[in-house]
């Protein structure tokens, strides 16, 4: 009986503080990222403001988003996006401008402006972190260690299948970088149809080899089953399979390809207000870093990197399974938003000629 | 004439009572006919409107006060009263230029950049580079513009422009059908190496034929089965049949990569058992053999309840008044039993290819490069490229396709001979 009244009251009071209270619908991608977003920021913001977080997930919240505002109809208050959406939705008018003014300035004074990465900053969008694409392999099937994005395309020496993502960002930049081609001129060989053609020269050298994922979860699956012997994927996902559960899978940092994930508010936006607190209180440098212990993807703060500690577990240090940290950027690639935004179309266009033949 | 009792003529009173009736049907149905209108006929015809209409390079929308101002009019003006084939001017140029000032003040040059870019990969940026200098742009414009970038002088570009200036365009279905519009506004093939489309619908219907007909001939007996065996047995095949049809779609698909990759159980007790030697395993997943085999397991329920169903009502004596008067068992299946099971056949048939042409996860997670299906690439331009207009004309080619031979169905068999249950 006390249970069922205790019950009742609790039910009663939750829809009375859902009534009453502020909420903020916050769209991400699921999963254990969503998990640290939800630690390390809905819970804290929750507590602080009494503003409540709806959490809801998507595959790509850039399309619900796009559909949402066009069509009139819009429920979601912050959406969290990758960086070519980010721009292309601020493009096509469907997000609200962020004043930059309102993000708090970093612990020593130094201004958000300054403290953000470059490119983290943009006109609708703040970032938050950075993640990145990377290759690993698996401990298990691999008699010598990878350790450069060379080997990844040397089957000669390191045989074996190997995972890459059916899409032609990253995997173009990979096979330029293997080549020879130094990080900092990818783009602009990739600018010339000849550098187009090198790149799929380079891809015809392992096309044999290759098995596509599409979803995030199928690189750790593919590596542990021993399907494949080494694969591109998103290092948060390595990082949790190796950590969390014990595959013997290791990450290889050369010629890494960063990118940055934005949160964005839609036009329309029901609690706009509220969308901006949240977007300022989450992005301050103790939230980046705080994320950090939930999910191996560096803060989009600099101010954050000293702060980040220890994993959930609390014995794994996080700080070496940055992208962002100084021994894993030796060679190592920023995504250029432009150059993909322009070229998306054409290159995925000759990528799925290329898969088809 | 015929009268009721209050002297109404009959047909009159019959007409009345009987219009209350239909009324009161039609009301009946009145939410099924909302919920079809709101759910099926308005989304797929604004998918349509969208294949066919663009505004990218005409209108600028504020989604916030939902005001709509044109862009892009000075250009626009300039291209009708200059014939295709116009070299662009001063006047021309001085028009786009006057239109960046807008574009930069609406803060629509990435919207107009990406329709541009739709039919010219790489000038999108072009736009917003151009919009950012627009109001530092003096005369002569031709030579300030093209200064900035001499693309702007690329015939394609304005060519591009030329058709854009107009929202309602075929562009995306050329686009969709591998082909372009040339410099001279004739229509010609894309470059070889960036052809995919075409060749994905004819990969599309052969293999959703192939998965078809492979289902017809796994379906078959075990719906015969089904309809002779005495009824415990044929519940429990049923059951059978129906379980995977229960489970979900994306458990029965990774369930098959563990089945057939190539570290897979049925390699490894192939390799167990010697049949294989280690390093000759079998390839049987992420390739076009990995999506036949896992479709063809997904969608074979879609063939075989109708087929049961069609099956079970075929009165037995037929077939025995055949044998008896001397036909052949064979001779018998063929010309009595067979013709009998057409309408569940067609019925299970259109049902499996018209699921198996729009079939989207199963190969976007087996069909490795060669295993993709058209639908992959309306999801990647619906989610990826958010060009939602090359979409819809894709999936409005893919639907036209299914109605064609809906169509050629209806004349080959007829279908009021479809039976689905």
């Amino acid at each position: 009986m006390k249970l069922k009244t205790a019950l009742l009251a609790t039910a009663l009071t939750s829809v009375a503080f859902a009534a009453s209270a502020q909420e903020v619908t916050v769209m991400s991608w699921g999963g254990a990222y969503t998990k640290s977003q939800v630690e390390a920021y809905h819970k804290p913001f929750t507590s602080e403001t009494g503003i409540a977080i709806n959490s809801v997930d998507s595959d790509n919240p850039a399309t619900p988003i796009k559909a949402q505002v066009e069509a009139g109809n819009v429920t979601v208050d912050v959406a969290d996006v990758e960086f070519s959406d980010a721009v292309r939705l601020c493009d096509e008018g469907l997000l609200e401008e962020i004043d930059q003014s309102i993000l708090p300035a970093a612990p020593d004074g130094t201004a958000a402006a300054d403290d953000f990465i470059d490119g983290a900053l943009q006109d609708c969008a703040v970032a938050n972190i950075v993640w990145s694409t990377v290759f690993a392999y698996n401990k298990d099937n691999n008699p010598t260690a990878p350790d450069s994005i060379d080997d990844f395309f040397n089957t000669a020496d390191f045989p074996g299948k190997r995972g890459l993502r059916k899409s032609a960002k990253a995997t173009l930049e990979m096979a330029l970088m293997a080549d020879g081609v130094p990080a900092g001129e990818v783009y602009e060989v990739l600018d010339t149809d000849e550098g187009v053609d090198r790149a799929f020269a380079k891809l015809d050298e392992i096309k044999a080899d290759i098995v596509w994922w599409e979803a995030g979860a199928q690189p750790p699956q593919l590596l542990a089953d021993g399907e494949v012997v080494m694969s591109t994927a998103y290092n948060g996902r390595i990082f949790n399979a190796a950590i969390a559960e014990n595959q013997p899978l290791e990450v290889v940092w050369d010629g890494q390809i960063l990118d940055f994930d934005l949160f964005v508010i839609p036009k329309g936006a029901p609690n706009k207000e509220e969308a901006l607190k949240f977007i300022a209180f989450s992005t301050d440098t103790q939230r980046l870093a705080d994320q950090a212990s939930w999910i191996s993807y560096g803060p989009a703060r600099k101010s954050s990197g000293a702060l980040v500690g220890k994993y959930s577990d609390g014995t794994t240090d996080m700080a070496p399974h940055m992208p962002t940290a100084a021994a894993n950027l030796g060679n190592a690639l920023v995504n250029n938003f432009e150059f993909w935004v322009d070229k998306d179309a054409e290159l995925n266009e000759r990528f799925n000629a290329w898969l088809a033949k | 004439m015929l009268t009721t009792v209050d002297g109404k003529p009959l047909k009159e009173a019959l007409a009345h009572a009987q219009s209350r009736a239909k009324r009161r049907a039609f009301l009946l149905v009145l939410p099924l006919l909302a919920f079809i209108i709101v759910s099926f006929i308005f989304p797929i015809g604004q998918m349509l409107y969208k294949s066919v209409n663009n505004t990218g390079f005409t209108i600028s929308k504020d989604f916030g006060t939902g005001v709509s101002t044109p862009i892009m009019t000075n250009l626009a003006e300039w291209f009708e009263e200059n014939p295709q084939g116009t070299d662009p001017d001063e006047t021309a140029y001085a028009a786009l230029a006057a239109d960046l000032v807008v574009l930069r003040e609406l803060k629509a040059p990435g919207q107009a950049g990406t329709r541009i870019n739709y039919e010219l990969s790489g000038s999108r940026s072009m736009f917003t580079k151009a919009a950012r200098k627009a109001k530092k742009l003096e005369p002569p414009f031709k030579e300030a513009i093209i200064d900035l970038d001499e693309d702007w002088a690329d015939p394609s570009l304005w060519q591009a422009m030329r058709t854009a200036s107009i929202a309602v365009t075929v562009n995306f279905y050329l686009a969709a059908l591998d082909r372009k519009r040339a410099d001279d506004g004739s229509v010609e093939m894309v470059p070889e190496n960036r052809q995919v489309y075409v060749t994905l619908f004819k990969r599309t219907l052969i293999l959703s034929l192939m998965i078809t007909v492979i289902c017809f001939f796994l379906a078959f007996p075990i719906a015969h089965l089904m309809a002779t065996l005495p009824m415990r047995k044929s519940n429990l095949l049923m059951i059978l049949v129906l379980l995977p049809f229960w489970t979900s779609l994306l458990v029965r698909t990774t369930s098959w990569m563990i089945v057939l990759q190539s570290q897979g159980v049925l390699n490894d007790a192939m390799v167990a058992t010697g049949i294989l030697a280690d390093e000759n395993r079998i390839q049987m997943m992420y390739n076009q053999t990995g999506t036949v085999i896992a479709m063809t397991h997904i969608l074979l329920p879609f063939m075989v309840l109708p087929l049961y169903s069609v099956m079970s009502m075929i009165n037995p004596s037929y077939v025995r008044a055949a044998r008896s008067m001397g036909a052949t068992s064979w001779t018998a299946f063929r010309r009595i039993y067979f013709p009998q099971t057409v309408p569940g056949i067609g019925a299970g048939a259109l049902l499996v290819f018209i699921l198996s042409v729009g079939y989207y996860i199963t190969p976007a997670l087996v069909g490795g490069a060669d295993g993709q299906l058209i639908s992959n690439l309306i999801a990647f331009h619906m989610t990826k490229s958010l060009n939602w207009s090359l979409a819809a004309a894709l999936a409005a080619i893919l639907l036209g396709a299914v109605l064609l031979l809906y169509w050629l169905y209806d004349r080959l068999i007829g279908i009021d001979n479809l039976k689905l249950g």
